[in-house]
């Protein structure tokens, strides 16, 4: 297993966003988190990342407990978040964005890095000197996952990647994550659009009110009659 | 010519306030907050380049690179007892910490050191004790305290430009100011990045002190606290998080200050120099090189 949530708790003041999720993505998965605005997804994520914390539970990467671990050690430890609304930044360059996504990393693979960052995504070559302010949402969205690939993930994690594109947009983003994956990269995806996550997941979890109502393959919950009524719109 | 002889001193005043005005400049950008004992940490930096250089004899290399030391510790040392427990607080009750700080340190100068003034040593003399030359017949009388003061704000400004630009911790400093979640998920360590950007900022009050206390040579524990403020209405001038507006805020404010001096009046030279600040501020309110800052949803 790479990595196990068990039980965690996360309060935002005193709302309890999270009320006791537990799951697991094992290594070379897709995994997909769906479920409706305000389920806690982002919570969950942001949880994983060290960016929140979790008052009880535990959760282990790689074998060893991150729970309590600051999030810069857990990018190091090889997991990546691609946050909620890309958050490039906005006034550094695509390239240095994308040095930014090797921080934690020996200066001698940044070439090799962009090189393959390049490959994956031209667009964001043709605009590397460019300000990432001036960049399209979608070639945002594309710098953002290009910036966490710079740090060499095990396990990326990806919040609402589609959110806010172009329906060709969200195909293109879709095909992306799938090549990473082929390329051997575990997957966990959150999203809001359950309909393509599903299509692409090996298994997924369905959050409501800060609890995991559901859980199966991806085919299997696209197929239920919960799911499609709630999330599908069927 | 004696316009001319106005304009180095108030460039060379304005550098001095341009070396302050980084450090406030600098720690806004990245922690966003006013760190208000800033002028303080200069006149501590004086003091220790005072006692190194006439109760210890040292050369004033020496003295000025313990002044830096000992700053830059202190200042990465205020931020992790005073300010990092606050880092959730509201800006307010950072802003009066600021201001207990200040009021601490000019206390325990004070303390330490006794009120009476100290007459800092001027440096800057050639061999034959002459304290500056003079061009044009002696019309044009340049000292050389003014010289070198000009001369450290312009290398200053460049190394720090080649830091923040060009190196990976400075790249990762822009990144903090910016977003300091998204910097955290780069793997970038923020708490790390703050001290070290308190450190810097110390380590240039140093050497602003002994500047500044080479040309205006009386030492108190209150000395810091003038240039202090004006150096960070400079860096509000310039538009504060503006490393290039520090410069400039920084120059025309001391030129603006000894022109007041010069040609209206001594006493109203401060009113002078705020006046301008307000109507700048009045027609630009980012400051003059500050950007409007978009909130991004």
């Amino acid at each position: 297993m790479l990595l196990e949530v068990r039980d965690i708790q996360v309060y935002y003041g005193a709302i309890h966003a999270i009320k006791g999720v537990s799951f697991e993505v094992n290594e070379g998965e897709i995994v997909t988190l769906i479920g409706a605005n305000g389920a806690g997804k982002t919570t969950t994520l942001d949880t994983i990342a060290g960016l929140l914390r979790s008052r009880g539970g535990d959760i282990v990467f790689h074998g060893e407990s991150i729970a309590h671990k600051a999030p810069h050690l857990i990018v190091k430890d090889g997991l990546a978040l691609v946050p909620e609304g890309r958050r490039v930044f906005t006034q550094m360059t695509v390239e240095e964005n994308l040095e930014m996504g090797a921080f934690t990393r020996a200066n001698a693979t940044v070439e090799p890095g962009l090189e393959k960052v390049y490959e994956l995504f031209p667009r964001l070559k043709e605009r590397r000197r460019q300000v990432a302010g001036t960049l399209s949402g979608g070639e945002q969205q594309m710098l953002a996952m290009g910036r966490a690939l710079m740090s060499a993930p095990k396990l990326m994690m990806l919040d609402e990647p589609s959110m806010g594109l172009a329906p060709i947009l969200v195909e293109q983003v879709f095909e992306i994550i799938q090549s990473l994956h082929k390329a051997g990269t575990t997957i966990l995806l959150v999203e809001q659009n359950a309909q393509m996550a599903l299509s692409i997941a090996d298994r997924a979890y369905v959050l409501e009110n800060g609890k995991v109502s559901l859980s199966g393959t991806g085919r299997e919950l696209a197929q239920s009659e919960q799911v499609q009524k709630a999330y599908l719109g069927g | 010519m004696s316009f001319l002889n106005f304009l180095i001193s108030g460039i060379s005043l304005g550098s001095i306030y341009a070396i302050i005005a980084l450090g406030y400049t600098m720690v806004y950008g990245i922690a966003k907050m006013l760190n208000f004992a800033h002028g303080d940490v200069i006149m501590v930096g004086a003091y220790m380049c005072f006692f190194a250089c006439t109760k210890f004899d040292l050369p004033p290399v020496v003295g000025v690179i313990l002044a830096m030391i000992v700053c830059t510790v202190l200042g990465m040392t205020i931020e992790k007892l005073a300010y990092k427990p606050l880092r959730a607080a509201t800006s307010l009750a950072v802003l009066i910490t600021a201001i207990g700080v200040s009021y601490f340190l000019q206390n325990a100068a004070l303390l330490l050191w006794g009120s009476s003034p100290v007459v800092f040593p001027n440096f800057f003399k050639s061999v034959s004790g002459e304290t500056g030359f003079a061009l044009f017949g002696g019309e044009l009388r340049v000292s050389y305290v003014a010289l070198v003061t000009i001369v450290v704000c312009v290398i200053i400004m460049a190394a720090l430009s080649i830091f923040i630009g060009k190196t990976k911790m400075g790249k990762a400093m822009r990144a903090c100011s910016e977003d300091k979640d998204a910097a955290r998920l780069m793997g970038i360590n923020v708490d790390a990045t703050i001290s070290m950007t308190f450190a810097i900022g110390s380590g240039l009050a140093a050497v602003a002190g002994v500047l500044l206390c080479s040309a205006y040579p009386t030492l108190v524990p209150t000395t810091g606290s003038m240039p202090g403020i004006k150096a960070f209405t400079a860096a509000v001038f310039g538009g504060i998080g503006s490393i290039p507006g520090a410069l400039l805020g920084g120059l025309l404010l001391g030129v603006i200050e000894i022109m007041a001096k010069a040609y209206i009046s001594t006493q109203m030279s401060d009113a002078a120099v705020f006046a301008v600040l307000i109507i700048v501020l009045l027609v630009k309110p980012s400051g003059l090189l500050g950007k409007q800052v978009r909130e991004k949803v």
